[in-house]
Formats: structure tokens, C-alpha cells, sequence
């Protein structure tokens, strides 16, 4: 019993993290109709600031490192103008492309071997709860990462600028006509992004605190994986589909006997294909689309 | 007359296959392999491309025919002692089996094409980002089975010792080959029809056409041109991991297609050419490049970051590919 709670909360911590990452996705995906690639960039942005900034105090090196991603958010609204007419392949394509590139720029600067992230190591503690031991990272990851779903889910259903988001990603053409500016909205969707990207650098690196120059890459594969397979039309479902990629890798990693602890991807992907096959519009969806197009 | 217009569109590509392998067979050894390692660059492009370019639908997936492909015709050509060395718990079946150069590269593309069909079968239901995200999920099933399953091939260790005979006269008729069946694929009636239900899904089913069955017929197809490529890869570097045929090789592949314009044959062979000839030149730019009359080095490390500046910028700004994604008919004068 005591294990199943301790595999449950260390998913539910994990799952959370994913939802920061995916909600990011979904929000740029809603106004825009791009799947960025380069959002796992965002984090290994964040996440080289929090360790170039390691010796400074950790107010500094937090807000160093939210600035970081910002400004590199914003640096990719402005790349992607130009694709805001082009077909959703050529979108993709040159998203990763955006990724390779940052990813090179990060192998030159920093080199391959990786560099470690010491803020707030006290999270590493653990705290026993009964019989549980749960490290103080799990709970502040649960903790943070409901704090900011709930926060962005009331910002796109209260205010303005989340109206007009919202009513951009029902339909661009008749929002435009109706007074939205395109670009305002797509340029808070970047920001926001950031920030969740930014959260969510700051709880990983807790736990995985040596930085790659492939870190945010390998943590943005299967997100995004969780964004589609949730159903990324709406960003209420792309965030479940986040949540539940994470919770399930978690879990499988416990499940999974000694010996086939390998096949974790395996597993994890088969599950994908079977439910894209039942229900090829999204989990958290309510319609089966007809023939969409990529 | 025309007929023979439309045919002639398949000379362009054909003619600059020919002319890399051609221009390649008098270079200098090192470049050698690089005018080769294009060649079957393009052979997996073009691979991609009778799928991609003829359905419309992205597939991350293609690769993963590559892999069996390669390591099919890989295992079948070393000998068994080494292999049972390699990886002892190996299929008796796989272990005994030896094959000459030209069975193993169709035996690459029997194991690409029919494991094509087996996914392809329920995964061709899917469309736009679902089919996408499925068709990688493919790639990173496919990768981690055969990193981690011995009895199908040596796991996370190095097949070596293939023979390499990807030569020039290998990968040049090779890449035309896959060139000339990805050309009769996309003028007969198969896909001509996938073109049109790409075009436009409720017109075509309209008009009767079964959209499924046209689509796992183009993946059945472009992964045995994939196995086939595969081969071809394995017999040109005469070693291979799993890793080499997995996500970088996936991504920079679809890019290549993209670059050079996803809808035309001619678009994935100069796509492929053209970002295998800038990487090379980059490659040898950094041991530095004699260009007569000085010579250019570029420091270490910066071939990558150049090579993705030049990809993303053609990928901004000519968001429909070099080539438009249009074929081109040469005519003769006057």
C-alpha cells in the first residue's frame, strides 16, 4: 500500500512537470496552429542560466534565468513571422530545424560533457509523511505545478488578453476581423510559454541537475507525444495529455519488471499508438474528427 | 508528345544523380565517401518522399525501415563465428544465414517494405499530427527493441566488419533506381490517385477512392525503398550502431525533403544533395579548404550551428522548398 501511494505521488510529481511543458506547447499551438520543436530549447536556456549563475544569490540566478527564457521566447515569436502562411510540415520542420540549431550553438558554447545546476539542493531532502519518504521536490513540483495551471487557466478564462486568446484559437480569421491583433496575442502566448517553460526548468533541475546541451530536447520529445495523444485542439486536454505521458512513464517505471525495464520506451509508445488508433483526435476530447491535415 | 514531356521529368533528377556519382569517382579518397554518403542520403530522401510527398501526411517513422533494412542486410552478410561472437543469444535463423552483397540488398527491402505493412496496416487510419506522432512512436519502438533484444541483432554494440560495397557504381545505380520507381509510382494511377485525395479528402472519397488502402500502399512501398536505402547504408560504412539510424538521422532526412520541396521528386533528390554538399564543404572547410587562392578553416564545432542557420533559413523564407516542390521539364532548343 505504502508503495503504490509512493509510486502514485512520485508520478503525480513527474506528470506535473509535463503539464507545465505541454500546457507551453498548447498555448502556442491554440493561437498559432505550431507545434514548436524549439520549446525544449527554452528549458535548456533556463536551466544553462541556472548553472552560469550558480555562485550568485538565488533570487538573481531565478530571475536570470526567467529573463533568459523570455527574451528566447520572444527571439522565436519573431523567427517564426514568416511562417505564420506556411504549411503545418514545412511549420514543423523548420521548428526543429530552430532546435537543431540551438542545440549546436549550445554544443559550441558549453560543450558536450554537461554542466551542474546547485540551486536549491535543500529540495533533495526528504520528509517522512507516516511511512512514506517523499523528497521535498515531489510536493513543490505537485505544489507549483497546480498552482500555475490553475493560474494560466484563469488568466485565458478572466481576463482580456485571455479572451482574446481563447478566441484566436477557436478561429484566427474571424477573431482578426472582430479587432484582435494577431501578433499581441501570439507574442503573449510566447511569453506565457516561457514562463511555464521557466517553472518547470527551475523544479527539473532539481532532480536532474546536470545540463546537456540535448536537456530540454529529450524532456520535450515525449511532451509533446502527451499533447497530441491528449488532443491538441483544446489546451485543457494538450495539459491532461502532459500530465498523463508523465504519470504513466513514472509508473511504468515501477511496474515493469527488473528485466524489462529496457523496454520502458516500448511499452510507453505502444500505449501511444493504441490510443491514438481508438481515439485519433485526442484522450481528453469529446468528437472524432473527420480527416484532419498535417 | 506528351508523354514523353512528363517522362522527361524524370531526366533532371536522374541526370544529377548520375553527374554527383560521376564527379564523385574523381575526387580525392576522404571526399570520395562523402559524394557516396549523399548518394544514399538521397536514396532515403527520395524513400521518404514517395510516401510524404505523394499522401501529403508526415511520417516520422521512415527511418525505422532504414534501421531494419540496414541491419538486415548487415547481419546476412558478416560471417557467423563473428556474429555469434557479437551477440550469442542470436536467432540460430539470423545467425546462419549468409547472403551475397545483391540478395542482402533485397533482402533489406523485402525487411523494410513488409514491416512497413505490418504498421503501416492499422497506423494508415490516422491523418494529419495523430499519423505523425504514431508513426514516430514506431521509431522509438523500433530503436529500442533493437538496442535491447540480442536475438535479433547485436543490441547497443557495433555490427562491424560488413563488407563495403556500397562503391560508386552501387549507391549512383541504387539512387537511380529508387529515383526511377518513386517516378513510376507517382505517374501511375496509385499515385495519382493518393495525389489527388491529398489535394482534397471528401472529393476523392467522393470519387470512390478507398484513401486508406492508397496510403498503405505508398508506406508498404516508400519502406522498401527505406529497407532498401538501409542497406545500402550499411554496405557503404561497413559498420552500425542503432543509434545511427535514429532521431538525428530522422529529423535531418525529413528536412532534407522539406528544404528541397516536399511535392516533387526533384525536390527531394536536390534537397538531400544540396544539404549533404553544404555539410560536406563545412566538414572540410574545418580541416581547412585550399579555394586556390587562400585558404578558408573554419574553427571546430561551428559546422553544425551553419548548417542549421543555412537550413533554417531556407525553411523561413522559401517555405515551399528550393524547388517549389515542381518538377522540371527539360526540353530541347527550339
Amino acid at each position: 500500500m505504502t508503495n503504490v501511494l509512493q509510486t502514485l505521488i512520485d508520478a503525480v510529481a513527474l506528470g506535473s512537470i509535463y503539464a507545465l511543458v505541454a500546457m507551453g506547447i498548447g498555448l502556442v499551438f491554440g493561437v498559432m496552429r505550431l507545434v514548436n520543436f524549439a520549446h525544449g530549447e527554452l528549458i535548456t536556456a533556463g536551466a544553462y542560466a541556472l548553472a552560469l549563475t550558480n555562485h550568485l544569490p538565488l533570487l538573481v540566478s531565478l530571475m536570470t534565468c526567467f529573463a533568459v527564457v523570455i527574451a528566447l521566447s520572444l527571439a522565436m515569436d519573431v523567427t517564426y513571422r514568416p511562417l505564420r502562411t506556411a504549411t503545418p510540415t514545412t511549420m514543423l520542420v523548420t521548428t526543429f530545424a530552430i532546435s537543431f540549431l540551438l542545440q549546436a550553438v549550445a554544443l559550441l558554447a558549453f560543450g558536450a560533457r554537461g554542466q551542474n545546476v546547485g540551486v536549491l539542493p535543500e529540495l533533495n531532502r526528504a520528509v517522512s509523511i507516516g511511512d512514506l519518504r517523499v523528497r521535498w521536490v515531489t510536493l513543490v513540483s505537485i505544489a507549483v505545478g497546480g498552482f500555475l495551471l490553475g493560474a494560466t487557466a484563469l488568466l485565458l478564462a478572466r481576463t482580456n488578453i485571455g479572451l482574446q486568446m481563447r478566441a484566436s484559437a477557436m478561429n484566427v480569421q474571424t477573431a482578426r476581423l472582430l479587432g484582435v491583433r494577431a501578433s499581441t496575442v501570439i507574442r503573449f502566448a510566447f511569453v506565457l510559454a516561457a514562463v511555464l517553460a521557466a517553472s518547470a526548468t527551475v523544479l527539473l533541475t532539481v532532480q536532474r541537475p546536470l545540463v546537456t546541451p540535448s536537456y530540454g530536447f529529450q524532456l520535450v520529445i515525449p511532451a509533446l507525444v502527451g499533447v497530441v495523444v491528449g488532443g491538441m485542439d483544446r489546451l485543457v486536454s494538450a495539459t491532461l495529455g502532459g500530465f498523463a505521458i508523465g504519470f504513466t512513464a513514472a509508473v511504468l517505471g515501477e511496474v515493469l519488471p527488473a528485466d524489462g525495464r529496457v523496454f520502458l520506451d516500448t511499452a510507453l509508445f505502444l500505449l501511444v499508438i493504441l490510443v491514438l488508433l481508438a481515439r485519433p483526435s485526442g484522450l481528453f476530447t469529446r468528437s472524432r474528427a473527420a480527416w484532419e491535415r498535417l | 508528345m506528351r508523354r514523353l514531356a512528363a517522362g522527361s521529368q524524370l531526366l533532371a533528377p536522374v541526370l544529377l544523380l548520375a553527374l554527383v556519382g560521376v564527379l564523385g569517382s574523381f575526387t580525392s579518397r576522404s571526399v570520395q565517401f562523402q559524394f557516396r554518403f549523399a548518394l544514399v542520403m538521397a536514396t532515403i530522401v527520395i524513400a521518404l518522399y514517395v510516401f510524404i510527398g505523394n499522401s501529403g501526411v508526415v511520417s516520422f517513422g521512415h527511418v525505422s525501415f532504414v534501421a531494419v533494412g540496414a541491419f538486415a542486410a548487415g547481419l546476412t552478410t558478416v560471417p557467423e563465428a563473428l556474429k555469434l561472437s557479437l551477440s550469442p543469444d542470436l536467432f540460430p535463423l539470423i545467425a546462419g544465414a549468409e547472403v551475397g552483397n545483391a540478395v542482402s540488398l533485397l533482402l533489406a527491402a523485402a525487411v523494410g517494405g513488409v514491416f512497413a505493412l505490418i504498421v503501416g496496416a492499422p497506423l494508415m487510419r490516422l491523418s494529419g499530427l495523430s499519423a505523425g506522432i504514431a508513426t514516430f512512436a514506431v521509431l522509438v519502438i523500433t530503436n529500442n527493441v533493437l538496442r535491447n533484444w540480442e536475438a535479433i541483432g547485436p543490441g547497443a554494440r557495433t555490427l562491424s566488419l560488413v563488407p563495403e560495397s556500397t562503391g560508386f557504381l552501387q549507391a549512383t545505380v541504387g539512387a537511380i533506381a529508387v529515383a526511377a520507381l518513386a517516378f513510376a509510382y507517382q505517374r501511375s494511377r496509385f499515385g495519382r490517385v493518393l495525389r489527388a485525395s491529398s489535394d482534397d479528402a471528401a472529393a476523392a472519397q467522393g470519387a470512390g477512392i478507398n484513401i486508406y488502402r492508397q496510403r498503405l500502399l505508398a508506406f508498404a512501398l516508400s519502406g522498401a525503398l527505406a529497407g532498401f536505402a538501409g542497406g545500402l547504408l550499411v554496405h557503404l560504412l561497413g559498420s552500425i550502431t542503432t543509434q545511427q539510424v535514429y532521431l538525428d538521422l530522422a529529423f535531418v532526412t525529413l528536412a532534407m525533403l522539406v528544404i528541397g520541396g516536399v511535392r516533387s521528386l526533384w525536390g527531394a533528390v536536390v534537397g538531400a544533395l544540396l544539404v549533404s554538399g553544404v555539410n560536406s564543404l563545412l566538414l572540410t572547410a574545418e580541416s581547412g579548404l585550399g579555394l586556390g587562392f587562400a585558404e578558408l578553416t573554419v574553427p571546430t564545432g561551428t559546422r553544425l550551428v551553419t548548417l542549421g542557420v543555412v537550413m533554417a533559413l531556407i525553411l523561413l523564407f522559401r517555405p515551399r522548398g528550393i524547388t517549389g516542390g515542381r518538377e522540371v521539364t527539360l526540353r530541347w532548343p527550339g
